[in-house]
């Protein structure tokens, strides 16, 4: 089983090969709060902007002496304008989720978590601030948070009642914040909808990451078969699975290119994760993702 | 019986079932597999679709035909299939199987228990009684059930004669018995050889009821005794059939110098088309012709194919010694000129001196008129005597003048003697010449004629003594001994009270002395008449052979009348094999120039057929088996049609099959783990029984090994436990052997590797670990253990260790040897008597060599005990003094392990100076 510290270090070596992610900024102007995310104009920040000549209703204790001092006329010290972000995350803990077709694939779960948590230390390292959605912990910065994202992913592994198929948590999201969804978006499809539109109307744009397992995705099974969910609720029977592998490949295509219009539709963008597959390409996807713009 | 297959059935209406095999087929059909449980959480993008085609899902069509091809097996093989079977015979009467059972059957005698197998199977179907004779062993006749018969079979094997008039008539006699209208058929399986009881025997048969007679074509070989003609062994091999050439390939076997058996020559013998009989000649050395213990026909199983050798093949080797060859004599003067005739035509006779002679080991020295015998000579001769050679000396004037076994006997001569020797019948003294008595009971010459031309005028004279009357195996006619024995060790010692000329008796002259050194295993049995020789011996027999030729032992049986074995007919009470009397051996041959080998002819009113070759073989097992196997198949031809056949609980089922093999080896090649213990020096204690000594011993030994380690260029490896019965000893320089009041014996081998060990350098430490309490050799019980367990070894005499022993200084100088107690009653090897001290030397020249025991209690193991991280384990003595006695005992060890593998070597050191001052300083 995964345990806290082991689930960080993983996540490290995943961040450790990404330059830090510098996430674009957009309408900002009620999250004051401070970021590295250069203006590009004189602001509030830590890094040094530029000097102008003292200009009348500048006070005395904003004149840079020392600069002044080789100088005859007198300078004010600026500093460039630094905003930080929020992004919040919801990965999907749900049973349907813990499920590898074979030894050698990891649990959708795990990869979820793994990617989740290698974004947030990304985004952590370059001073924005993460969370996760809901009320559970709100997006703060600083290493610490990091370790305590990693309590609470692993914390929600062990909450056993939960239904077979997790639904997007939409609520107490921060306007104009950016928000990750990772989940295999195989529950119901409506409550996606539902959480998508109502960030969408709260100004958050985010990333959906959908994260299959390969089983899921090529179906290869024959003969006389009864499939059940992870929990169990619901359970399908066939005398000939092989017949229906065309039509499951047709519904799981119609419900991607459902999920691709919903993202298009609310300024989202969609991403498609297969576990079979290195972590790797999908996290560098995430970070190109939340580096766009809109 | 079903078309040209010729199988038929027992229960055949069982068939009948495999009506129902279509039906099955539709029944199987019908049932598609069990569904696998399959955990898929995409499972929600399935709900609603429904199957295309409800019926493809079936079993496929091959598996149902396994499924139906196992259900037709099981029914055939219930059914009870019979290959080849033999309904012929449908009588219900009993049914008498006589078998020749002789030598000349044992060649194909599977191919004749098969046969009567068959038979009694067959009858055993009929539920008919049976009953199964053999000529050469006949028992009372019994019918009994056919399977209560066959249960038997398999201890009737051939013997090695065949059928002889008593059995033949003590079978008649048994046929007389049975009621006059008990009607049985007969099969007869003869062995081809012509019977002459034999026809009475079928005319008893003939009215019984059917009697069919079954032989092979092939006839029989046998190999005659191998003769010894002009140094040329000559085997000859005789035949029943004489139509065709044939060739056959005779081995010589014997034992090589390792004691192995093997063929020692080969040899073709060629019968010509029409002739009966084939020989050769094969020369052979000395040495290998000694070797040779049987002839035999290459791959013939066949008592007759066996020739066993004997005496008669065998020239001993005798050494001929006189008193006087310093002298010119007249050839018949020679006191060795009779018995050089008579040895030469059959022994091989050396002369020379006498130290020269006994390195070549003569079987028999003759010394002829030799009284004295220097020390050194009368010592090898004993030793050689002890060996088991025999020493045959002749009087003579020389003998009679000394002054030899006068007061003491001589160790050389059977009796003491009397000065001077008597003589009759000459010019100076009264009476006749006097005759030999006839020769007792209990004389080797039992038997021989006493020629009345034999007489005797000289001789010497034994003194009465209590033992004498035993030692004379020939007398004159007055009852003075004329030729005197006695046994030294394995050997013996024989006086003839006359020389060996025509001096002082005329029996050099007679046919009697040739026969007495016959007697005396001194010729080889040439030449002499069979009857004459073997006349009032007694035999008994060493090994018999058995029907196929292969040697038995024969202790148990009783031994046999000379005559008997000269007349050679052998049967149950004369078994051909090897007889022994004294030191003579005898082969009694299985077939014989006279036994008569011709083929056997049957009247015309009996049908003679081969042994049959197709028997019917019950099918059941290998249908059911097959029936087995197809459902084994169907295990797997399931599991693939469900999909299951690589999951991962079958894929450990398959990796735990493939395991078995190698785990196999794992045990196979755990045996000679200890032979790493040859590239160390390893230091190994007996292993006692009781877990707790053995535990401290092995402690102890990992003390000394650290302090040898660390302290001498002796870098040991990890001691060993060494188990008696089991370990190779080779590998121990030094064995620490702790003695427990109650631990067992050694077995005999046991007790031959530690002998064997001691020899060759090893040596032994025992410890009774009782020196608080006693001292060594007082009635302690493990005092009393170690005097029992010793008693077996081949421990020389010991004295407490002296002063100036090499223990005392192979490395440290030392005068105490404690361990956890404190004695100094520790025993080593004696120093040898004459070793004295030499003038200027500190140390007497002693022990060359390593003592093989140091025996004492001092209980060293548990002063030398350490655990595995070096710590004591037991405490000695109090304070700094009982670790100055541990230092010490540390010390003793090192010392005893220095002299175990350097043995004498501190003793060679003081001789350095004298050598330096040698060199010229």
């Amino acid at each position: 089983m995964t345990t806290a510290p082991h689930l960080r270090s993983q996540a490290e070596v995943e961040a450790a090969s990404l330059p830090p992610l510098l996430a674009h900024a957009e309408h900002l102007a009620s999250t004051v709060l401070l970021g590295e995310h250069g203006r590009r104009r004189s602001g509030m920040g830590d890094d040094f902007w530029q000097y102008r000549p003292v200009q009348p209703g500048d006070s005395l204790r904003m004149i840079d002496w020392r600069r002044s001092a080789r100088s005859d006329a007198q300078f004010v010290r600026q500093r460039e304008w630094q905003v930080a972000q929020s992004v919040m995350m919801w990965v999907d803990t749900a049973p349907s989720m813990m499920f590898s077709s074979t030894k050698d694939v990891p649990q959708k779960a795990d990869r979820a978590r793994l990617l989740a948590l290698s974004l947030a230390v990304l985004l952590i390292r370059s001073g924005e601030r993460v969370g996760l959605t809901g009320t559970d912990l709100p997006p703060r910065r600083g290493e610490i948070q990091i370790l305590r994202l990693a309590e609470m992913f692993l914390r929600d592994d062990l909450e056993g009642e939960t239904p077979d198929y997790g639904t997007p948590e939409a609520r107490a999201m921060l306007p104009h914040a950016r928000a990750v969804f990772l989940s295999d978006f195989m529950g119901d499809f409506d409550a996606v909808v539902a959480a998508l539109t109502k960030a969408a109307d709260r100004g958050v744009r985010g990333v959906c990451l959908q994260i299959l397992d390969p089983a899921e995705e090529a179906f290869p099974f024959k003969g006389r078969a009864i499939f059940e969910s992870v929990g169990g609720s619901i359970s399908h029977d066939t005398k000939k699975a092989d017949d229906l592998k065309g039509r499951y490949l047709e519904r799981l295509a119609e419900r991607q290119a459902a999920l691709k219009d919903l993202c298009r539709a609310t300024g989202w963008l969609y991403g498609h994760h297969s576990t079979g597959q290195p972590a790797q390409a999908a996290l560098l996807w995430a970070h190109r993702a939340l580096e766009k713009r809109g | 019986m079903m078309g040209g297959l010729s199988i038929g059935f027992v229960t055949p209406w069982i068939l009948a079932a495999l009506v129902v095999l279509p039906v099955l087929w539709l029944i199987l059909r019908a049932i598609p597999p069990a569904p696998i449980r399959r955990r898929f959480p995409g499972v929600v993008l399935l709900l609603g679709l429904a199957d295309e085609d409800t019926v493809t899902d079936r079993t496929p069509w091959w598996l149902l035909l396994l499924r139906t091809l196992a259900l037709a097996a099981l029914i055939i093989g219930l059914a009870g299939p019979l290959l080849n079977p033999q309904n012929r015979d449908t009588a219900r009467g009993p049914l008498l199987i006589l078998m020749d059972a002789s030598w000349a059957s044992a060649t194909d005698w599977e191919a004749r228990r098969e046969m009567v197998a068959a038979l009694l199977d067959e009858a055993a179907r009929n539920g008919r009684v049976a009953s199964v004779q053999r000529l050469s062993a006949p028992e009372p006749l019994r019918f009994l059930q056919a399977d209560a018969v066959q249960s038997r079979l398999p201890g009737v094997t051939p013997m090695a004669w065949a059928a002889d008039a008593e059995a033949l008539q003590f079978l008649a006699a048994e046929l007389q018995s049975l009621p006059a209208d008990q009607r049985f058929d007969t099969v007869w399986l003869s062995d081809g050889l012509a019977n002459a009881g034999r026809s009475d025997l079928l005319k008893a048969l003939q009215p019984r009821g059917d009697v069919r007679i079954v032989q092979t074509g092939l006839g029989s070989v046998a190999l005659m005794p191998a003769t010894y003609e002009d140094g040329r062994l000559v085997l000859r091999a005789r035949r029943s059939q004489a139509r065709v050439a044939q060739e056959v390939t005779v081995q010589a076997i014997g034992t090589d110098p390792g004691g192995a058996e093997r063929i020692l020559a080969s040899l073709p013998l060629t019968f010509e088309a029409g002739a009966q009989s084939a020989d050769n000649a094969l020369v052979l050395p000395s040495e290998l012709r000694a070797r040779v213990t049987r002839f035999e026909i290459a791959n013939l199983r066949s008592a007759g194919a066996v020739a066993l050798s004997d005496d008669s093949l065998r020239r001993r080797e005798v050494a001929l010694i006189a008193g006087r060859e310093d002298r010119e004599e007249l050839q018949l003067l020679s006191p060795l000129h009779y018995l050089r005739q008579a040895l030469m035509p059959s022994a091989d006779v050396i002369e020379g001196a006498l130290t020269d002679i006994l390195p070549a080991n003569p079987d028999v020295i003759v010394l002829a008129d030799v009284a004295v015998l220097s020390d050194g000579e009368t010592e090898a001769v004993l030793d050689w005597l002890n060996e088991g050679g025999l020493l045959l000396r002749f009087a003579g004037p020389r003998l009679a003048a000394s002054e030899i076994s006068r007061t003491a006997e001589d160790p050389l001569l059977p009796v003491r003697l009397r000065a001077g020797g008597r003589s009759v019948g000459g010019a100076m003294s009264w009476g006749e010449p006097k005759s030999l008595a006839p020769f007792d009971q209990d004389s080797p010459f039992f038997g021989l004629a006493v020629p009345e031309e034999v007489t005797v005028t000289a001789q010497v004279m034994a003194q009465p003594d209590p033992t004498l009357a035993d030692r004379v195996i020939a007398a004159l006619s007055d009852g003075t001994p004329l030729v005197t024995r006695k046994s030294v060790g394995d050997g013996q010692v024989v006086l003839v009270h006359v020389t060996a000329n025509a001096q002082w008796s005329g029996l050099p002259l007679s046919g009697l002395f040739v026969q007495m050194l016959d007697r005396l295993a001194i010729l080889s049995a040439v030449g002499a008449e069979a009857e004459t020789r073997l006349a009032g011996t007694t035999w008994q027999p060493v090994k018999v052979l058995d029907g196929f030729g292969r040697l038995e032992d024969a202790q148990t049986l009783a031994g046999v009348r000379g005559e008997a074995l000269a007349e050679g007919r052998v049967g149950p009470e004369l078994q051909p094999g090897l007889y022994r009397d004294g030191d003579k051996v005898l082969a009694l041959p299985v077939v014989k120039d006279d036994t008569d080998l011709s083929a056997a002819r049957w009247p015309a009113t009996v049908p003679v057929e081969g042994l049959r070759g197709a028997v019917s073989t019950d099918l059941t097992g290998y249908a059911l088996a097959v029936a087995l196997m197809i459902l084994a198949l169907d295990v797997f031809a399931s599991l693939l049609v469900s999909g299951r056949l690589w999951g991962a609980r079958v894929a450990a089922v398959w990796l735990a099959a493939l395991m078995i093999a190698p785990s196999v080896d794992a045990q196979t090649a755990d045996v000679p783990a200890k032979a790493d213990n040859s590239l160390e020096v390893v230091l190994g204690h007996v292993q006692t029984g009781d877990p707790q000594v053995d535990e401290i011993a092995l402690a102890g030994l990992r003390g000394l090994s650290n302090v040898l380690f660390f302290r001498t260029s002796i870098e040991p490896a990890a001691p060993d436990t060494v188990d008696l019965e089991v370990d190779e000893l080779a590998f121990y320089p030094f064995l620490y052997w702790p003695i427990t009041p109650d631990q067992p014996s050694p077995s005999q081998e046991a007790y031959a590797k530690l002998n064997a060990y001691l020899r060759s350098g090893g040596m032994i430490l025992f410890d009774t670990r009782d020196a608080d309490v006693a001292r060594f050799g007082t009635a302690s019980p493990t005092g009393r253990k170690l005097q029992k367990l010793a008693a077996g070894l081949d421990i020389p005499p010991l004295d407490p260790l002296p002063e100036d022993h090499v223990l005392t200084r192979t490395f440290y100088l030392l005068q105490d040897f404690p361990g956890r107690y404190m004695s100094r009653d520790v025993w080593v090897e004696a120093a040898p008597p004459d070793a004295e001290k030499i003038e200027g030397m500190p140390f007497r020249n002693l022990n060359d060599g390593v003592t093989p025991v140091v025996i004492g209690g001092n209980d060293w193991a548990a002063a030398w005990a350490v655990d595995t991280r070096g710590n004591t384990l037991f405490p000695v003595g109090r304070g700094r003094a009982g670790e100055r006695q541990r230092e010490l005992a540390y010390r003793f060890g090192v010392n005893l392990i220095m002299h175990v593998l350097t043995g004498n070597y501190k003793s060679d050191q003081v001789h350095v100076p004298a050598l330096l001052d040698r060199l010229g300083q």
